[in-house]
């Protein structure tokens, strides 16, 4: 027999890259054309167009085109080695050649039940890649017959090609369930219907390899479709996961693919996560999955049950269990899958993973660096402190060996470490400054002065050490967004240091070194050591450097060093440098663009005073959420520092935080202003934080209201769910019955949701307008929906012709006056209330007997008032006194001020003296009657 | 993130001992263009060069699986939070068939001259990113080879058999003209 290797040089030798090029190829390609076909030599052809592809050759759209067509012509031959790499070669080319869907009748022909089953199974793959969803209707016959054909080959191949298409054409992809659902089921093909296999005709391939396929994949590939058919019906999903779950356990189970078995632990997972009440059966089922006999599922079963939230360490046991016994797996792989499932656990778990810790202690010198750094990582989350250094030693050994993932991950375990063992600050600090000296880019030098930054942050008795690795950093930094953001801290923390003069060397060493961007922050940052630090001398110097920025080239930098002089001299520094204040920037984006796209307004200057503020604390935590670190800021601050700074770290967050609800605001101006019938109203000044319910969560239809006020309309939103799949619901009002008669609003539209269907949540809308603007009605309404409904198919969502009228009450919505008052953050509150002055102060003293104690009259107060904490006031500190201050916006751009002094007496309850003060008289009677 | 899809696989590659490419495949929009494979690829070299039998590593936020045959590394790249297990039983799959259609004789020259065995191979293993076969038996099995170009053989090496089959043929397309 010949050796295959041994192919003659001319036709079938694949050279090395530069063997041959694009136009040689185009040259060959002749070839194609000859009669009769050569098909060694085709193939050798075909061979080079893949090969030059692969290696990122592009081709024209007239040269793919052309050469498309002419390996077409290939079609006339009946060799199946040849005909293999035509398909091949067509789905390469046909992303860029044009017309390609020409060939769909050679494909078609090559998918006839009567073809090779090569020929088949390929023209399908094929055949998909090219058509769309117009063409689908006429290949639909073939495919519904091919998905459920007996040689799995053919049924895998269509099995793919239809989920694939499910993209494109979810309505005729959907009618397959059935046939899908039967190939899960369909019995294993037996080893002898597949001898008539076509790999038979080459004498070449020893007898041992046969056709038949032992994986059972085309289970996965049905599952995976049936999924896809399936999965926005809840119902259908869970029934899915009920039917294949329970036939697992048995031996003769319906799933013998591993890969089904393992997609069906993660539908099981979502089940859980869609409906709470079924996380035992769900957990039952895992545990069961635990035991499969495929290491596979065994992993996706471990690590789903660590993924599930608040389990106990009883309910991971068998999980970690199972991890436990793959960490001493002979497979790297399977090694790192348990080590990195069970890092992930010790973050929110230590004390579940604690047990392993002898197995990632023998991990820790492990080949592979992944590996040894998970082990470390996660040791260093179980572990004591003793061990900490051990295992910092062990790991500055091999961090330049690591990957940029790995080593943010150490460092980010190292940060997080400072909180718990604070005695061993020094061993850490040391160790981030070391590893900043390795090579790495920008994320993981993030990750670094993060986590010193945490050290700064956390425990005061490292804050100088930083500091000062802080200043070494920024000597020789390449990133200028890190060294802008270590100059700020510099800042922030350096004047309150006992020796300020020493950082202030290193950042007027930035002003001479750097580029425009870093020369600002050194600037700004020189400021508040000119500001903050009581040393006169220092003050002198600190003006000295900065008149010398007054030269600078760059106008931003000239400009700050200007600004901060004048603020120096003038000593007015608490309105610049230390105020910690920003305005909600979303909000006054908005304003902005109502205040430019209004003609009207240009005569009128635009009213900044009507722009809530946030202090900078709530718009750093904000900034850290969108940076998606939110997660480890979490894990942090329930850990409480023990260092006694706690009122520096995030703990203290003012009560109620008015920056979640600012955004969603946004979100709803921007719902609103699309509605024509608003548009008269103005900008929308405020909508309440959380829709209100009124109904329960598990009635037919869920109701939810949300207020927004204007200057001088109300418009209440309707959210409105429909959980009854089948029926369908139009045209649905809300009928609003105000239970005061005399009260100023006028109902002015009536924006009706005009369809409903199944889990799909539609709003409808009612506005009303306040005909006397002086006065701010509090009033409760009793709502009503009214709609017709009609019957429906639950599964595909046709309605019947004839519908007829229903109505549906739910719970009462009120409009109060805090629905008239924004929440709005000022730096001082002191300063604001003596230049308000008493002029328009009301006084008044009460008898809470509603609050049972202090820090629930602070939460009912500021609930009754609309308006903001200050100073971290919302949350009451022990005694038996407390003052409470608030801040607000009223209606109208009017600042408003209260001051709640409050005691507390076992025999009497709280006792309240309330003083309000505004710019206006009439604001001020308006707010004390929301308490009276 | 649980990929609640069929879509397992982002990438196969195979790298020679000096990073250049052998082969490559990317699916998805991850790596679209040449430039983001090359800087891939050549990170991922840098990185496992050192461990070639490491077998698994966590690079540029993917799952990477890898094995070195004599002087060609054979990569899959799997979504950040794929079933390890999984991913392992595909590179097995589409490296045990590799190794034997080239009868177990696996090398960068070998490879490069048998590539249309090789791209068969893995149009064979997947599809788009989704696995079709995890058999290597029978991806090999689906794997077609060309047929011996016996016009090109002479005579003298023909067996009776062959000599026959040479003949019809040239008999046939004689007649069809």
């Amino acid at each position: 027999m010949m050796s295959y290797s041994k192919r003659d040089e001319d036709s079938g030798r694949i050279g090395y890259q530069h063997y041959f090029d694009k136009t040689t190829i185009l040259q060959e390609a002749r070839v194609f054309n000859e009669s009769p076909i050569n098909a060694r030599k085709c193939r050798a052809l075909l061979t080079k167009i893949l090969y030059l592809i692969s290696q990122g050759e592009t081709f024209g759209t007239t040269e793919a085109t052309e050469l498309f067509f002419s390996v077409t012509k290939l079609f006339q031959s009946k060799d199946s080695a040849l005909r293999q790499m035509v398909y091949l070669v067509i789905k390469e080319l046909s992303t860029v050649a044009e017309d390609v869907i020409m060939v769909t009748s050679s494909l078609m022909k090559d998918m006839q039940p009567t073809s090779e089953v090569m020929y088949r199974a390929n023209a399908i793959r094929v055949l998909r890649k090219i058509t769309d969803a117009s063409m689908l209707q006429g290949l639909e016959r073939f495919l519904k017959a091919a998905i459920v054909d007996k040689n799995a080959k053919v049924s895998s191949a269509a099995l793919v090609s239809s989920y694939h298409l499910y993209g494109i054409a979810r309505e005729v992809v959907k009618r397959w369930a059935n046939e899908a659902q039967e190939a899960i089921n369909a019995k294993p093909q037996s080893a002898v219907s597949a001898a008539t296999s076509y790999v038979s005709s080459f004498g070449n391939v020893p007898a041992t390899y046969t056709a038949v396929s032992n994986s059972n994949i085309v289970q996965y590939h049905a599952l995976g479709l049936l999924y896809a058919i399936r999965q926005k019906d809840r119902m259908a999903v869970s029934k899915l996961v009920q039917n294949y779950a329970a036939k697992s356990g048995m031996s003769g189970s319906v799933l013998r693919s591993p890969f089904a078995q393992c997609l069906l632990v993660r539908y099981a997972c979502k089940v859980m996560e869609e409906d709470p009440s079924s996380t035992r059966a769900v957990y039952d089922l895992l545990e069961g999955w635990l035991r499969h006999k495929s290491e596979m599922v065994n992993l996706e079963a471990a690590k789903a049950i660590c993924e599930i939230k608040d389990a106990t360490v009883k309910e991971l046991f068998p999980a970690v269990t199972t991890l436990q016994n793959f960490l001493s797996s002979g497979k790297p792989s399977i090694k790192f899958a348990a080590i990195r499932a069970l890092n992930k656990l010790a973050m929110t778990q230590p004390a579940a993973v604690a047990p392993c810790n002898i197995d990632m202690e023998n991990m820790i010198t492990d080949q592979n660096r992944s590996i040894s750094t998970f082990a470390i990582t996660t040791l260093l989350k179980t572990g004591n402190e003793a061990s900490v250094e051990r295992l910092m030693k062990q790991i500055s050994g091999f961090m330049s060996e690591i990957t940029d993932e790995s080593k943010v991950l150490v460092v980010e375990a190292v940060g997080s470490l400072c909180i718990k063992f604070p005695a061993k600050h020094h061993v850490m600090l040391s160790f981030l400054s070391g590893a900043l000296r390795d090579d790495g880019g920008y994320d993981f030098k993030r990750a670094v002065v993060e986590a010193i930054f945490n050290f700064v942050k956390y425990i005061p008795e490292s804050k100088e050490a930083a500091l000062s690795h802080l200043c070494e950093i920024i000597e020789d930094c390449e990133y200028s967004k890190l060294s802008v953001k270590i100059l700020h801290l510099l800042g922030v923390e350096g004047p309150k240091c006992p020796q300020p003069t020493k950082y202030i060397r290193y950042i007027y060493n930035r002003v001479i070194l750097e580029n425009a961007v870093v020369r600002g922050a050194a600037v700004s940052a020189l400021a508040k050591f000119g500001v903050n630090v009581e040393d006169e001398a220092v003050k002198k110097s600190v003006k000295v450097l900065l008149s010398r920025c007054l030269d600078d080239a760059d106008d931003e930098v000239r400009d700050r060093a200007t600004m901060y002089l004048n603020v120096i001299k003038s000593g007015d520094e608490q309105g610049y440098v230390r105020d910690d204040s920003t305005y909600a920037l979303a909000y006054l984006e908005r304003q902005l663009l109502n205040y430019v796209s209004n003609p009207e307004l240009a005569d009128t200057p635009f009213d900044l005073s009507a722009v809530p503020k946030i202090s900078r604390q709530d718009e750093q935590e904000r900034g850290a959420q969108d940076l998606g670190i939110t997660q480890s800021l979490g894990a942090r601050t329930s850990t409480p520092p023990q260092s006694g700074s706690a009122s520096n770290g995030s703990g203290a967050r003012p009560a109620v935080s008015t920056t979640p609800s600012l955004d969603q605001q946004a979100a709803y101006a921007q719902q609103l202003a699309e509605i024509r019938e608003f548009a008269s109203f103005g900008p929308l000044f405020k909508s309440t934080a959380k829709p209100v319910e009124l109904t329960e969560s598990e009635t037919e239809y869920v109701v939810s209201c949300v207020k927004h006020v204007f200057a001088h309309h109300v418009v209440f939103q309707f959210n409105i769910k429909n959980t009854l799949n089948d029926s369908v619901l139009e045209d649905v009002n809300v009928l609003m019955t105000p239970d005061n008669d005399e009260v100023s609003l006028v109902e002015r539209v009536l924006i009706p949701a005009p369809q409903l269907v199944y889990d799909v949540p539609g709003v409808a809308y009612v506005a009303y307008e306040r005909t006397v603007l002086e006065e701010y009605p509090e009033c409760t309404f009793t709502n009503e929906l009214k709609f017709i409904v009609k019957d429906c198919d639950p599964q595909t969502g046709e309605p019947d012709e004839e519908g007829f009228e229903d109505d549906y009450q739910v719970e009462e919505v009120s409009l109060a006056i805090a629905d008239f008052v924004l929440p709005s953050y000022i730096p001082s509150f002191t300063r604001a209330w003596e230049e308000l002055g008493q002029d328009f102060e009301v006084v008044e003293t009460l008898a809470l007997t509603t609050s049972p104690g202090l820090q629930e009259a602070c939460r009912d107060l500021i609930a009754l008032l609309g308006m903001q904490a200050l100073d971290n006031t919302g949350t009451v500190q022990g005694s038996n006194v407390h003052t409470m201050t608030l801040s607000g916006i009223f209606i109208g751009g009017i600042r408003v001020l209260a001051r709640c002094r409050m005691t507390y007496d076992s025999a009497t309850g709280v006792t309240l003296q309330l003083a309000i003060r505004s710019a206006s008289e009439e604001v001020s009677l308006v707010m004390i009657g929301a308490i009276a | 993130m649980v990929n609640l899809t069929l879509y397992t696989v982002k990438a196969v590659v195979m790298l020679d001992s000096e990073g250049g490419r052998v082969l490559a495949k990317y699916f998805g929009q991850d790596y679209a263009s040449a430039k983001d494979q090359k800087a891939f690829e050549k990170g991922l070299y840098d990185k496992t060069k050192r461990s070639p039998h490491g077998e698994i590593i966590l690079f540029d936020n993917q799952v990477v699986l890898y094995r070195f045959h004599e002087d060609v590394f054979f990569y899959i790249v799997g979504m950040p939070e794929e079933n390890e297990a999984m991913l392992l039983v595909i590179l097995n799959a589409f490296s045990d068939a590799v190794s034997m259609l080239l009868r177990h004789q696996i090398s960068k020259r070998v490879i490069l001259e048998n590539l249309d065995l090789v791209v068969l191979a893995l149009d064979e293993t997947i599809d788009e990113g989704i696995v079709l076969e995890t058999d290597p038996s029978a991806i090999v099995a689906r794997v077609s080879k060309p047929r011996e170009n016996l016009s090109d053989v002479p005579l003298s090496e023909q067996t009776l058999i062959q000599a026959y089959q040479t003949a019809k043929e040239k008999f046939g397309t004689a007649l069809l003209k």
